[in-house]
């Protein structure tokens, strides 16, 4: 348990990380998160949950995810020492997973008969079909049309897996979008519906949730580093669009001060542009999809559209801990362009043999910046949070490739 | 002061023995030249409170009907600014229907709670309702709001159960929304019975008029709510026909709306002397 003066401590009983989180929702949204919010409580005083959770990491995500030293990227790049956690060899190709069994888990508990989830990359959306599959629950993921076209492969999946994949042709079509749409959903169908949500995002106990199951990523990377190392790593590095993957692996590290965490946005086509999706960069603080936090907005209160190359992370906010984290300094927040994570993919490809999807491909981005700043006796942990195998459609059209 | 208006037109209904009617249309929609002309064919065609909808690119609790019509105002270029200038012009030829602002928190955020409150009293607003500001975390807005003399309106929803709403009435001012069904505006419908069930049980916990919105699309539904309740919300409905009759290039649009809302009053207004014939 984490000491008051413990950066791990968050969020407070209303839900709040400072100034950032809380639960802005309609009304009748207010009892289900309260409900939500008891339930977790309850679950995480029950050892058969964690038991359960943990079986399930076991035996059907397939964790511990390895830990891999990536010497051909360290000997090309002539820095650090650069390891990978490598949680694109989960069950359904990414982290997202993890998330996915703690919230059907707490369904279950609830009695809730039905889920849905938003989805941006299909990421989340193939990891909530695969637990509503697993847990043999009717399932409806709300993707932005835009997202349906460049995601094919994954909107298949989910469909392969019995989810109806509703495509939302409101606003930017977009993962904000979807989110929308979900939280409309929800808002009808209050009674029988849980809504699994994929970032460490919304409202309160959303945020809090979703980052303690995404922590099992940061608990495994602190054990396996000491075993392999000896000592803590100097540099956490993670790529941030809603931010779950990063908040899981920096969670665990917040109160060892020796370690760095850099926290990668998507800057698009260039943070002097409007098209980007850096909102603790690029953004200010402000209201949506229930949470405060940091967003791309105009001055008038209305939210931008944000780019990325990279549906994952093409969205304008962020989760509440990143912004609170971010105003307190404690994690420093980088961000790689569209043309800077498709060399890191390439990259990736050719030195370790991996193709990376193209939200990890930013934050191996960074690691190619500062990594060869530093001595050859430190080491950098950058998680791999997906495959890319989703993206290759994507990488081939923007490298003009025909397929 | 100006929050009296809402007291004001509550009393004068409660004594002609009717429920209220209420209006909603969206600021700017479906631009900023009309829009002035359909807050005044609302009032016009009866409408005892207008709610105007402060347009937001992300209305997460609204249905298509209202969707649309905040893309029709973005795209005309309404703004917070241009709502308060558009109230402030409104209030030279009417001083005396109130005008409650309905929104999402975050163009108000935007614009700063406290200069929003004192602009939005200068210009002649009289409340607030503000769909994603539960009371766990509206005392920012509510403090700036009763400074400047707005009330800030909340809304108790099929939902809301006991424990709840004794925390959603104490702070509440104007008057008490209920949202009759769990969803989007313009979607479903109560039946009037469970709605009376619903007013009944709020009015047990508080003195203040209790309105009741969502789904309510026709005169009879008007009608039927208006027997049961201290006012009646209808605002998709509008929404649509503005958004009907904007497509169809109809040079009549407040006209439309008039004699729409016309037809809404006259339910209203009768609703409790059919019960009495």
């Amino acid at each position: 348990m984490a000491s008051a003066a413990s950066l791990r401590a968050g969020p407070d009983a209303r839900g709040h990380f400072g100034a950032y989180g809380g639960r802005y929702v309609a009304e009748t949204l207010m009892p289900l998160i309260l409900d939500l919010e008891t339930a977790y409580r309850a679950a995480q005083a029950d050892p058969a949950f964690a038991a359960e959770f943990d079986w399930l990491m076991t035996h059907y995500v397939g964790r511990p995810s390895p830990m891999y030293f990536a010497e051909a990227l360290t000997k090309h790049l002539g820095g650090a020492k650069i390891y990978f956690k490598r949680d694109e060899l989960n069950h359904t190709g990414a982290h997202k997973i993890n998330n996915c069994i703690g919230q059907i888990l707490l369904a279950k508990r609830m009695g809730k008969t039905r889920i849905i989830a938003e989805t941006g990359a299909g990421q989340h959306g193939v990891a909530t079909a695969t637990v509503a599959a697993r847990f043999g629950l009717p399932c409806t993921i709300y993707m932005g049309a835009r997202d349906v076209e460049r995601q094919s492969p994954n909107v298949f999946r989910m469909k392969l897996l019995g989810a109806e994949v509703r495509p939302v042709e409101s606003g930017s079509k977009t993962l904000k979008d979807a989110m929308n749409e979900a939280l409309r959903d929800w808002v009808t169908n209050v009674h029988d519906t849980f809504y699994i949500i994929g970032t460490a995002a919304g409202p309160h106990p959303y945020p809090e949730l979703v980052r303690d199951f995404q922590s099992v990523i940061g608990r495994e990377a602190k054990a396996q580093i000491m075993e392999a190392e000896g000592r803590l790593p100097d540099v956490l590095c993670a790529a941030i669009g809603g931010g779950s993957n990063a908040i899981g692996l920096f969670h665990p590290f917040l109160d060892d001060e020796s370690v760095r965490m850099v926290g990668v946005e998507a800057a698009g086509h260039g943070l002097h542009t409007a098209e980007h999706a850096a909102s603790l960069v690029g953004g200010v603080d402000g209201v949506l999809h229930g949470n405060k936090t940091r967003l791309l907005q105009d001055a008038d209160g209305q939210i931008a559209e944000a780019h990325s190359i990279s549906a994952g992370l093409d969205y304008p906010g962020i989760g509440p801990e990143h912004a609170w984290l971010h105003s307190i300094g404690r994690v420093e927040y980088q961000s790689a362009t569209d043309d800077e994570a498709l060399r890191a993919f390439q990259l990736l490809c050719r030195t370790e043999g991996i193709i990376p999807a193209l939200e990890p491909a930013h934050a191996i981005a960074a690691v190619t910046r500062f990594a060869p700043q530093m001595r050859a006796d430190e080491i950098i942990v950058a998680n791999l949070c997906g495959r890319g195998d989703k993206d290759i459609f994507t990488v081939a059209a923007a490298l003009g490739v025909a397929l | 002061m100006s929050a009296d208006r809402l007291s004001r037109t509550f009393a004068r209904c409660a004594a002609q023995h009717r429920a209220a009617l209420v209006t909603f249309v969206t600021a700017g929609d479906p631009d900023l030249t009309t829009s002035p002309l359909v807050l005044d064919a609302l009032v016009r065609g009866g409408a005892d409170i207008v709610e105007i909808g402060m347009p937001f690119t992300d209305p997460m609790a609204d249905g298509p009907a209202i969707q649309a019509g905040n893309i029709r105002a973005l795209g005309g270029g309404v703004t917070l600014v241009r709502l308060l200038a558009m109230v402030a012009d409104f209030r030279t030829r009417d001083a005396d229907t109130p005008l409650v602002l309905m929104g999402y928190f975050n163009p108000i955020l935007a614009y700063g709670p406290d200069k929003f409150a004192r602009d939005a009293h200068a210009a002649g607003l009289d409340g607030c309702i503000v769909v994603d500001l539960p009371p766990e975390e509206d005392a920012e807005l509510a403090t700036a709001l009763t400074g400047h003399g707005l009330h800030l309106i909340r809304l108790a929803t099929p939902t809301t159960d006991v424990r709840r709403l004794p925390a959603i009435v104490s702070g509440a001012s104007g008057f008490l929304y209920y949202v009759a069904v769990a969803g989007i505006t313009g979607a479903g419908s109560a039946t009037a019975d469970d709605i009376g069930v619903a007013v009944a049980r709020i009015k047990a916990s508080t003195d203040m008029p209790v309105a009741v919105g969502f789904g309510i699309r026709t005169p009879a539904a008007a009608a039927a709510v208006a027997r049961v309740a201290d006012a009646v919300v209808v605002g998709s409905a509008i929404v649509e026909l503005i958004g009907a009759a904007h497509t169809a290039r109809a040079n009549d649009l407040p006209g439309q709306v008039e004699t729409f809302v016309a037809s809404l009053a006259t339910a209203v207004r009768a609703a409790r002397l059919d019960d009495a014939a």
